[in-house]
């Protein structure tokens, strides 16, 4: 199939970017976008012009890596997957294709449609751990049964990747689904307890500190979220909020 | 007397590790504040590590090429991690993990550490329970196990199909506490070029800042490569697509024997190739052969057929298929380990009986579990006389619960509904168990480098068995290496911080630049991707699955050949200054070039089949195994160590004898 | 006001619990402008109750305004930080494949309603104030009728009324039911409560500009 992409160019995160058009053709159905990609790649350089950068790594969901706004919708049209799991079969002979990189104020663009995401590894860092040394004399596993529902919750809250999908898809770049899904795990697990509060109060200090928008319950984060992360976890992280306040 | 000295402890087996633990020296805590360690890698080993150093009191440094350590490919693990905890009461043991290992390793690992291994690994699961991960439980509100290839019991511990990224988000998140204390500063989008050594002992790193392509020095008292494995030497692969050999290359350049090369572990169960554009291959998960059927059409006509699209394979009757797996090997049917399971995929496509256009992909049949499930579900919700569409939508619903994502996946890469129609699978590259040698404590031939992880080759001999790379990443990461290389630290209280100004640093940088220069100036005809492609097809053709004197010769001169037509013509767009990621590539790509002829060397000089490694020439000749691979314990029970004599086909064969004092060594059998 | 309250999740809150505030206001404000379609005695009696009784006046009255003055400056606050938090646009932005419209434009059918409150202060609190505060005009309970029918006479002021509830409705169908979400309520009940705001937010606009067009009509005749 032949297509126009339209891909967003920046040099590097001090320059201005814009859109620049790429006619591409001999694209097969069963290519995945990142490989479509590859192909106008090659082309480039065999042209002598440099290549478009964008991040990729496991190409196979897992690793959050890729990040591309593909017309208006974070990881292109279909649901629940990454952009690296998306495929041409999705796109029509002749189509036009905006290809941008995820948007927002604390996710400043590196180069072309790379974006530098360590504001979620900051938030991580304010209060995302249980803090147990290693020591090989923790409690046997098996100690604390944990409620086999609260466990897969936990887990389902977990299997975040990261990706900032739900930033890119929020009218207000707000990164409450990410930072919930965090808490969610912990609050949901025994083990989370002891640190429930300063850990609520220092994720969302953070989440704050880094410029993300606030939270309309729009619900396009959910929506976009290639694992299905539950607006549930955002409900439960405003619970959790609020009881460490009033703590104190 | 082989130079290789394995450092292994006296003593019975089962004592080795604790008394070891006893008598190693410690550093006081004191001192540890002034001892620096650089972690170069982030996944399950790389990062249990720098948590684990840090938290004892290390000033950490680590490093890796993504974005966020968090991104590490054992985030992509899907099946479990194994420990003997024994919670099913199944009769599983410390022991019985520790001989699984060795079998299923086809005896080529060491019986020391695999024991060491077996040991710590009931110490993952708690350490992990007790950072948050959310692992599988019972409605009783306990743990729950699976059964996973090539063993008898359940003791595969699981988060759903993404157990590896729950346990990399507990390393990551133990990591995370540790960058708040400030006791690991934490350098994202960072590579490792080179290892610099001062008076024959590591000392630090030089290190390419990915984002503005400075080129940096950074000094410790002791380097950890935990870089993982190098099977992108195969260009298509289960591997990320920066997975590479980089650090654990320079490491041998600088001196630490490079060990096992040619023992790649080819996983059965991956979507088949379907163009030349592809980039990548994917796994479905080695839990799937527990309920699929594995065939191909018995009549070579019927293969041909459906190829050209003429036939489809559910109009063929049940006496028409050949489940070769079944037929072969009655005793493990569908479930043998995955070097035979891949072996006899490709012997039936070799053979002209392949089932999509490409003619390598082998059909995973799921319509006899759909029909068993269903009629159990109609059973057991008591349903009378049910129809068989009634049968077929109860089992389909058994099936998704077990497999939903799986197939989920499969059905939007390949646009087919495997539900209706089999599964297409074919094996691809996924794990190297071969790596750097390492001694007992994780230390390489170079004093002050360690390696952890896929990156080392201790733990798996010639095979992997399902469940295990988790566990020895975890090991090494957390209980190993932060005891063992207080022993070898110990010595440094007194050295101070290692500063970078020196001669060493100053040549290792030059080094480098050099060599990113050289690349920059290629003539410019083909891009990195195209060498890369070109040294996969020799690695996948003459390197693969079966391996043969002559291929392994004509590879050997093919990849010199290319490497050397690499570096005239490789074209790198853009500078060296910036953001390059087609640069990134061609200094991994140049490395892989002189890997994989240390590969092709490595493979040649053994042969013997074992594991992964499968020598046409090493066959059972007659009886019941007649076929099968044929190992050889009178010549090649040994580890290879390769040193670095400048040219890949210059390497020096250095053998560590494997002794088994423990295990007896026999032929596996899976017939 | 920002600074007062500066966590994002303590002002979401305070934004949900300012608008279940306001949800409440209007339902009582409802009750009593119902009545005025089927009994104008019974509407002067309550309208004389709300604008005589000293905790109706001067301790309600207060809250009440505080709530709506809150609610509307944390509205534009955090629909700055919010704009703020995307400094480059999207060339192309496909809002509507992942969510309502309703619920990306709060803060437009917000300033309609914010527009329609200065009309409605002017129409009858500014009156009220100035007939009571400043005029000190004799107190007459059967006033209030007959002042609110004088303000629908006019067709177009009547229109405006009902375009503002029409924009009313927009903003409380996304409002009322996510306000539960922020206060942290989302279980086995929020289907229900999602449902019974969804209907309120539909019912209670349509009521009142059912009483406007009433209004307007009964004084036609």
């Amino acid at each position: 199939m032949n297509l126009t992409l339209k891909i967003w160019r920046q040099k590097d995160a001090q320059s201005q970017g814009k859109i620049v058009d790429y006619p591409i053709s001999g694209i097969e159905e069963d290519m995945s976008f990142l490989e479509m990609l590859d192909v106008l790649n090659e082309e480039l350089i065999t042209k002598g012009e440099e290549p478009v950068v964008f991040d990729h790594d496991c190409r196979e969901g897992i690793c959050g890596a890729c990040s591309l706004q593909i017309n208006g919708q974070p990881h292109g049209p279909d649901r629940l997957i990454t952009v690296c799991q998306l495929h041409m079969r999705s796109f029509k002979d002749g189509d036009t294709i905006f290809i941008e990189p995820f948007r927002a104020k604390a996710f400043p663009v590196i180069k072309d449609l790379m974006i530098d995401r360590s504001a979620f590894d900051r938030i991580q860092q304010a209060g995302g751990y249980i803090s147990v040394n290693t020591s090989g004399n923790t409690v046997d596993a098996n100690a604390i049964p944990i409620e086999k529902e609260k466990a897969d919750d936990a887990f389902a809250a977990a299997t975040c990747i990261g990706c900032g999908a739900c930033v890119a898809a929020c009218k207000n770049a707000s990164a409450m689904l990410f930072t919930s899904a965090k808490v969610s795990q912990f609050a949901l697990l025994p083990q989370g307890q002891v640190e429930a509060s300063n850990r609520v109060l220092a994720m969302v200090n953070q989440m704050d500190e880094e410029g993300f928008g606030n939270c309309t319950n729009t619900g396009a984060c959910e929506i976009e979220c290639p694992k299905g992360i539950s607006l549930e976890n955002i409900a439960r992280m405003n619970r959790e909020y609020m009881k460490a306040s009033m703590k104190g | 007397m082989s130079i290789l000295d394995s450092k292994i402890p006296e003593g019975p087996l089962a004592d080795k590790w604790t008394k070891h633990k006893d008598t190693i020296n410690l550093v006081n805590p004191a001192n540890k504040r002034n001892i620096d360690i650089i972690v170069v890698g982030t996944g399950l080993a790389g990062g249990s590590a720098a948590a684990t150093l840090a938290e004892l009191g290390y000033n950490v440094k680590t490093f890796c090429y993504q974005d966020s350590p968090r991104r590490a490919h054992s985030i992509a693990a899907q099946g479990g991690i194994n420990a003997a905890k024994n919670y099913q009461g199944d009769g599983d043991s410390v022991y019985r993990l520790f001989y699984d290992t060795v079998k299923g390793g086809d005896y080529r690992s060491r019986e020391a550490n695999v024991h060491r291994l077996a040991e710590v690994s009931t110490n993952i699961i708690d350490q992990c329970v007790a950072q948050g991960v959310p692992f599988a439980r019972e409605y009783g509100g306990l743990l729950d196990n699976r059964s996973f290839g090539g063993v008898l019991v359940s003791r595969t511990f699981y988060a759903k199909g993404q157990t590896g990224q729950q346990l990399l988000l507990g390393a990551y998140s133990a990591m995370n506490r540790q960058i708040k204390r400030g006791k690991i500063k934490s350098h994202t989008r960072h590579e490792m070029l080179d290892i610099v050594k001062i008076d024959g002992k590591a000392r630090g790193i030089i290190a390419r800042d990915l984002v503005t392509g400075e080129i940096e020095r950074h000094s410790a008292h002791a380097v950890v490569i935990a870089s993982g494995g190098y099977g992108n030497l195969f260009y298509l692969s289960t591997y990320a697509m920066g997975s590479n050999v980089t650090a654990t290359w320079k490491a041998h350049r600088r001196g630490a024997y490079f060990a096992n090369p040619c023992y790649t572990q080819i996983h059965p169960t991956c979507i088949p190739v379907s163009g030349d554009h592809q980039s990548k291959l994917t796994l479905m998960s080695e839990s799937l052969r527990n309920d699929g059927r594995i065939w191909v059409p018995k009549r070579k006509e019927d293969a041909e057929a459906i190829r050209a699209g003429k036939l489809k394979p559910t109009q063929l009757s049940e006496e028409e298929r050949d489940y070769y797996l079944e037929r072969r090997y009655p005793a493990f049917g569908n479930l043998v380990p995955r070097d035979v399971a891949s072996r006899a995929a490709k012997e039936r496509c070799d053979a002209g009986f392949g089932v999509n256009k490409t003619g390598e992909a082998v059909y995973l049949d799921f319509a006899s579990a759909i029909q068993r499930y269903g009629q159990e579900k109609a059973y057991t919700s008591g349903v009378d006389n049910p129809t068989k569409e009634e049968i077929t939508k109860l089992g389909a619903e058994v099936v998704e619960a077990k497999y939903g994502n799986l197939f989920q996946m499969y059905e939007k890469i390949v646009d087919e509904n495997p539900y209706r129609t089999p599964m297409m699978i074919y094996p691809a590259v996924h794990y190297a168990m071969g790596g750097l040698w390492v001694d007992y404590n994780l230390q390489t031939t170079i004093p002050g480098c360690y390696a952890a992880g896929e990156a080392n080759f201790s733990d798996h001999g010639a095979n992997r068995l399902g469940a295990s790379a988790l566990m020895q990443g975890l090991a090494d990461g957390y209980f190993v290496l932060p005891y063992t290389i207080g022993d070898y630290l110990s010595h440094d209280i007194r050295t101070g911080k290692i500063p970078t100004d020196t001669p060493e640093f100053d040549q290792a940088e030059k080094d480098v630049k050099d060599r990113i220069e050289k690349l920059m100036g290629g003539s410019g005809e083909h891009s990195v991707d195209y060498y890369h492609k070109k040294l996969g097809k020799i690695m996948w053709n003459k390197c693969g699955m079966s391996r043969n004197e002559k291929d392994l010769k004509e590879a050997i001169e093919e990849i010199a050949a290319l490497r050397e037509d690499f570096w005239k013509n490789v074209k790198v767009p853009g500078t060296a200054d910036s953001m390059n990621p087609e640069l990134e590539k061609a200094g991994r790509v140049a490395d892989f070039l002189e890997l994989g002829e240390l590969f092709a060397k490595d493979a040649l000089n053994r042969n013997e089949s074992c594991g992964g490694h499968f020598r046409e020439e090493s066959v059972e000749q007659d009886g019941e195994q007649k076929g099968e691979a044929l190992r050889d314990d009178k010549n090649f029970k040994y580890v290879s160590a390769w040193e670095y004599k400048g040219e890949p086909k210059d390497a020096q064969l250095h053998k560590e004898d494997l002794i088994f004092e423990n295990i007896e060594l026999k032929t596996r059998s899976y017939k | 006001m920002g600074g007062l309250i500066k966590s994002s999740v303590a002002r979401k809150v305070a934004m949900a619990l300012s608008g279940l505030f306001l949800v409440f206001f209007l339902l009582q404000h409802f009750t009593i402008n119902f009545t005025s379609i089927f009994s104008a005695d019974v509407f002067n009696e309550l309208s004389h109750f709300m604008g005589t009784n000293p905790l109706v006046q001067f301790v309600l009255q207060p809250i009440l305004i505080f709530g709506v003055v809150f609610h509307f400056v944390m509205g534009f606050i955090l629909e700055i930080k919010n704009r703020n938090a995307r400094a480059v646009k999207y060339a192309r932005f496909k809002g509507g494949a992942n969510s309502s419209w309703v619920s990306r434009n709060m803060i437009y059918s917000g300033l309609v309603i914010l527009a329609f409150l200065g009309l409605h202060f002017y129409d009858f609190w500014v009156p009220e104030i100035v007939h009571k505060y400043i005029e000190f005009a004799p107190e007459d309970t059967s006033r209030y009728y007959h002042e609110l029918l004088e303000k629908f006479v006019s067709p177009t002021r009547t229109g405006l009324y009902v375009l503002s509830f029409v924009f009313l409705a927009l903003h409380l169908w996304h409002g009322f039911a996510s306000s539960f979400q922020s206060v942290g309520f989302n279980n086995k009940y929020s289907v229900g409560a999602t449902k019974f705001a969804k209907a309120f937010s539909i019912v209670i606009p349509l009521g009142f500009i059912i009483i406007a067009l009433v209004l307007h009509l009964n004084h036609n005749h």
